[in-house]
């Protein structure tokens, strides 16, 4: 089957790169339309930018195309990045290639079901409550999320700036060790990128985790709030990793319960701020209209879709008159509790292991009615991004009927070396990774 | 935070105004039931005591202002700038009137 052949049934790739062609040589790699790639469609799948192609190149789409990659394509994602299943998306829904009923989750959706359609070898996502470890654990592949900082956000449009950053979906480990090679480092063009030394990552690809401390947080298995075939898994997981030599370390993150609530103060509100760019003035849609205000008015009336306008109406209520200290500024301090929480328990542990998410793939309209039960399925990966730190999902099992199980890892700020240790040493010792969607 | 738990209708178009977002009647219905109940969610942060807290803005608060050198350099042509513009004339973006 085609690529485009296997496309028409995902609907994971948007855009199809007219520059590239099959005898191009590079390694071909999809990119989430919220990152701008020079004179290409870059719409974050809303009507309002429909059209739009930016003038400049993301930074980490400069260091792709000087690294030799072959840009494929944009692919498919939530409308702006607010979502959990690829389903807000203007384009229509993306499907998961281990079944075509379910959603590939979200919001890098496209990405990752692209890569585990084999499609693409490998994409680019962004992160920001867990848009990129969530689908790459619903699709079977590698996710990861750098440390805050570590990635250049320039030309990556912005939804929660405090939370956002870029990183590789991969079908391996390897390969993201690689990938991340390659977007890492310091970038004066983003005031948040840290001025750091950036590792060769693939220098860690070890198999070995003898003496490693993995840290078990007893948040992350609540009672009845975790599938049985997820919680299986994982806890299969843990006894490989302890059979290789690994020591677990029983730990607590106690404010973990209060993530989801502090996570949809602080991205709304950031996000109906960076949002407010988008009115008609400069590109993307324009409703004409006789005065400013009514223009401004029409074009995000018709621009925007139900859940982009859902979170607008949730920061910009969060953050008025009346209303700013007893939710945004009390998110920030709670925000400082979870950060503390990670911080102390890793003076315990080297890295965390948790289930990435607590189900598996859902169908597709099965949440989109219930805002609420959406934002909580993405309770596991919401924490990392409120404390800065990086994490990755890799596939640990399937459930009977198929689907894809992830397993997490988070690790201190700056330390991907030790994400990327644990997860190879596991991928060399299973073969959960191997498995390939029949399409 | 507020203990109220409910977002009334009147405040939903409040806040759609100031996001300069029209709403019909029936989204003002949806969004008022649904608000409601994601913000009865969030007042859970009420059980938290934070009075001794300090906020997290960046998630690694060890950066100081960030400058960069006062120096020319390249950077867009206008005629790039401008040409996602839905409209524009003589070099600038052109949008309809701003005062009455």
């Amino acid at each position: 089957m085609t690529i485009e052949a296997i496309n028409k049934k995902l609907n994971a790739i948007i855009y199809f790169n007219k520059g590239v062609s099959a005898t191009q040589s590079g390694t071909p790699i999809a990119i989430k339309d919220n990152i701008c790639v020079k004179d290409e469609p870059t719409t974050c799948a809303s009507k309002i930018l429909k059209g739009f192609k930016p003038p400049y190149d993301a930074t980490v789409i400069k260091k792709l195309k000087e690294a030799g990659f072959a840009l494929l394509g944009k692919s498919n994602m939530d409308e702006f990045a607010f979502g959990s299943s690829c389903e807000t998306s203007c384009y229509g829904p993306t499907r998961n290639p281990w079944d075509p009923e379910r959603i590939p989750g979200g919001s890098s959706g496209g990405s990752a079901s692209s890569v585990a359609a084999g499609i693409v070898p490998m994409a680019l996502g962004s992160d920001t409550g867990g848009s990129i470890r969530q689908p790459a654990s619903l699709c079977g592949i590698v996710g990861m999320k750098p440390t805050y900082g570590r990635v250049s956000r320039y030309g990556l449009i912005a939804f929660a700036s405090s939370l956002d950053q870029i990183g590789p979906l991969t079908r391996s480990v390897s390969d993201s060790a690689m990938l991340l090679n390659v977007i890492s480092g310091y970038d004066e063009m983003d005031s948040t990128s840290l001025d750091l030394p950036v590792p060769d990552f693939t220098q860690s690809l070890v198999n070995d985790v003898r003496k490693m401390k993995i840290g078990i947080p007893k948040e992350y298995f609540p009672e009845g709030g975790i599938d049985k075939e997820v919680k299986k898994a994982i806890t299969k997981s843990k006894d490989i990793l302890i059979a290789l030599g690994a020591e677990p370390v029983e730990i607590s993150l106690p404010h973990t319960e209060y993530a989801v609530s502090c996570y949809y103060i602080i991205a709304p509100a950031e996000a109906s701020s960076n949002l407010a760019r988008f009115d008609g003035d400069q590109y993307g849609l324009r409703k004409d209209a006789k005065n400013m205000v009514d223009m401004h008015m029409g074009t995000r009336t018709a621009g925007f879709g139900s859940e982009v306008k859902r979170r607008i109406l949730l920061g910009t209520y969060s953050l008025s008159s009346g209303y700013y200290e007893a939710y945004y500024l009390k998110a920030m301090k709670v925000r400082t509790k979870i950060k503390d929480d990670f911080l102390n328990a890793f003076k315990l542990c080297d890295v965390i292991l948790t289930p990435t998410t607590p189900t598996p793939a859902f169908k597709i309209g099965e949440k989109i009615d219930d805002p609420l039960k959406m934002y909580l399925s993405d309770i596991f990966t919401i924490p990392a991004n409120l404390a800065g730190i990086p994490g990755i999902s890799i596939p640990c099992g399937f459930t009977q009927a198929g689907l894809p199980i992830g397993l997490q890892f988070l690790a201190k700020p700056f330390d991907e070396e030790a994400l990327i240790r644990v997860a190879y040493t596991f991928e060399q010792n299973t073969d959960f990774h191997k498995r390939k969607p029949k399409i | 935070m507020p203990n109220k738990k409910t977002i009334d209708e009147k405040t939903v178009k409040h806040v759609a105004g100031l996001s300069r977002i029209n709403l019909s009647g029936k989204e003002v219905k949806l969004y008022q039931r649904q608000l409601t109940g994601i913000l009865g969610y969030i007042n859970k942060l009420n059980e938290l005591d934070t009075k001794d807290t300090l906020p997290t803005s960046h998630p690694l608060g060890n950066l100081k202002n960030v400058f960069r050198k006062d120096s020319v350099r390249k950077s867009l042509s206008a005629e790039d700038v401008l040409k996602n513009a839905p409209a524009k004339k003589d070099g600038f973006f052109k949008v309809p009137k701003i005062i009455e």
